[in-house]
């Protein structure tokens, strides 16, 4: 069985530039300030192509395709004080 | 079961020296080398986390036991209607070294970190003269301590563990777990300063014991800190599942069943007068309520007091103590503080209240920590228990009560990360 995957924002990156809802309207709506609210529920086959088109065009790099159980990323390290 | 009834020794008196302390805990070193078991009876006595989120301590541990780890101590107690880390932390300094040491014993850990706020000098103080005490090093232990800036979002963990490894003190978001990469990129389990002292006395007088007070799933006794109707904050032992109303009347504000309850902290919930004198004080039969113990705070709000102008007030501080990094915190709140403030002054009332509702919906669960949802936890349980306040500050054309301040609001520094 396929891995099911899900679109994902970092709210942190997020500039809330609007394009996602465009793009795959399906997936993202946007709040009363223009932020996309992502539906977390795992991706169809038909809306996946719209989901990484959204993906490829955001210009902060704050959207992102996601297998639905991950739940860690690695980070960067930064001396110890 | 009474307030107190098994004190952590709280003494106003000042810090309880090495030998007193040593006359009833054993020194943490003779547990060194014997994890599992540790593990295993903090395991067997349920301990849940006294920070507000009552996660099971155990199981926050054990996710980084034998992995090379570090244990945090989260004592920068920003929820401003708490002071029980404070307390602890002047009255029983070694008692929550003992107990982060036993945790760090516990998973194999050599690294230990305590953040404590830099408002809060006489508990650095008491800690810092207490590792003096101990003669400056604890056997197998590398122990650290931190002044952190004196801000709301300090607290939450990634911004602690991001302060600690040298960075400014801002959340670095959801998707960073610290149990895979946390301090000097460690497997890092942050613990709350009360729930350090808890593991102690588990240690010493067993799972068994502990579990003589509170509930099957909620077991032991916690702090809880009640503002009174002067406004000062006073700190008791409480088992929990007593009743509510107990531990208010315990620390000198009794629940009248017509005025309302701010329950679990600042970024906790109100319950009405009625639900407080019917309601235990455990997170079980709060839930139901919307609310949770939190932070184990209290405040009966008194009569005189308006309390949806306090939820404007507080919905204001909120705006100001975020590290606006996210799109729902920068409009979010402020949005949420206006509106608010307009109902307060009795305008537009009803589209107000409206989109509160509505924005409530958006806001939650988006943010990059758990600010902005704190912040909507209070808002809803005020729509939910002040309806009749709001319709009468429609009525009135502005608060009924005439708005007095009461609860503290700390000021909001204008760099505040470093």
């Amino acid at each position: 069985m396929a891995v099911k995957r899900r679109l994902a924002v970092d709210p942190l990156l997020c500039d809330g530039r609007g394009l996602c809802a465009e793009l795959a309207p399906e997936r993202v709506t946007l709040d009363d300030w223009g932020f996309p609210i992502v539906d977390p529920t795992p991706l169809g086959r038909r809306e996946l192509h719209d989901a990484k088109r959204a993906v490829r065009a955001c210009p902060v790099l704050a959207l992102r395709i996601e297998p639905t159980d991950r739940t860690e990323r690695t980070v960067i390290d930064r001396p110890r004080r | 079961m009474s307030v107190a009834e098994r004190p952590l020794t709280l003494s106003a008196a000042g810090p309880v020296s090495l030998s007193a302390h040593r006359a009833v805990f054993r020194a943490p070193a003779a547990l060194r080398g014997r994890g599992p078991a540790l593990l295993a009876e903090i395991e067997a006595s349920g301990l849940r986390g006294r920070g507000g989120a009552s996660f099971p301590t155990a199981q926050k541990l054990g996710a980084v036991a034998g992995r090379d780890g570090v244990v945090v101590v989260n004592a920068t107690e920003g929820e401003p209607a708490s002071a029980k880390d404070r307390l602890l932390l002047c009255s029983q300094p070694h008692l929550v070294i003992d107990g982060v040491v036993l945790a760090a014993h516990a998973v194999g850990a050599r690294m230990v970190d305590i953040g404590i706020a830099r408002s809060a000098p006489a508990s650095l103080a008491a800690v810092q003269s207490a590792i003096i005490e101990r003669g400056s090093c604890e056997p197998g232990v590398e122990l650290t301590v931190h002044a952190t800036p004196e801000h709301f979002v300090v607290g939450e963990e990634t911004a602690l563990v991001h302060w600690i490894n040298g960075g400014d003190a801002l959340p670095t978001g959801r998707r960073v777990r610290m149990v895979e990469r946390g301090v000097a990129g460690r497997p890092t389990a942050v613990i709350n300063c009360e729930t350090a002292a808890q593991l102690a006395w588990i240690v010493e007088h067993g799972a068994q014991e502990f579990r003589r007070r509170g509930t099957d799933d909620e077991p032991g006794s916690r702090l809880a800190t009640v503002t009174r109707a002067d406004g000062s904050r006073w700190v008791v032992e409480a088992a929990i599942g007593m009743p509510l109303a107990d531990v208010a009347w315990a620390g000198g504000a009794p629940i009248d069943g017509t005025c309302p309850v701010l329950v679990g902290g600042y970024f906790g919930a109100w319950i009405s007068g009625s639900e407080a004198l019917e309601v235990a004080f455990s997170d079980a039969a709060l839930r139901p309520l919307g609310a949770s113990t939190g932070a184990g705070v209290l405040v009966p709000l008194p009569d005189r007091v308006c309390a949806w102008c306090q939820t404007t007030r507080l919905l204001h501080w909120m705006a100001g103590e975020s590290s606006l990094q996210c799109g729902v915190c920068v409009n979010g709140l402020p949005a949420l503080a206006s509106a608010a403030a307009e109902i307060s002054r009795g305008e537009n009332v009803v589209t107000r209240t409206g989109q509160l509702e509505r924005w409530a919906g958006q806001i939650d669960h988006r943010g990059g920590c758990g600010m902005p949802d704190g912040a909507v936890r209070l808002l809803r349980s005020a729509l939910r228990v002040h309806r009749d306040l709001i319709a009468a500050h429609a009525a009135a054309r502005g608060c009924p009560k005439g708005a007095p301040a009461f609860l503290t609001i700390p000021e909001t520094r204008s760099n505040p990360w470093r």
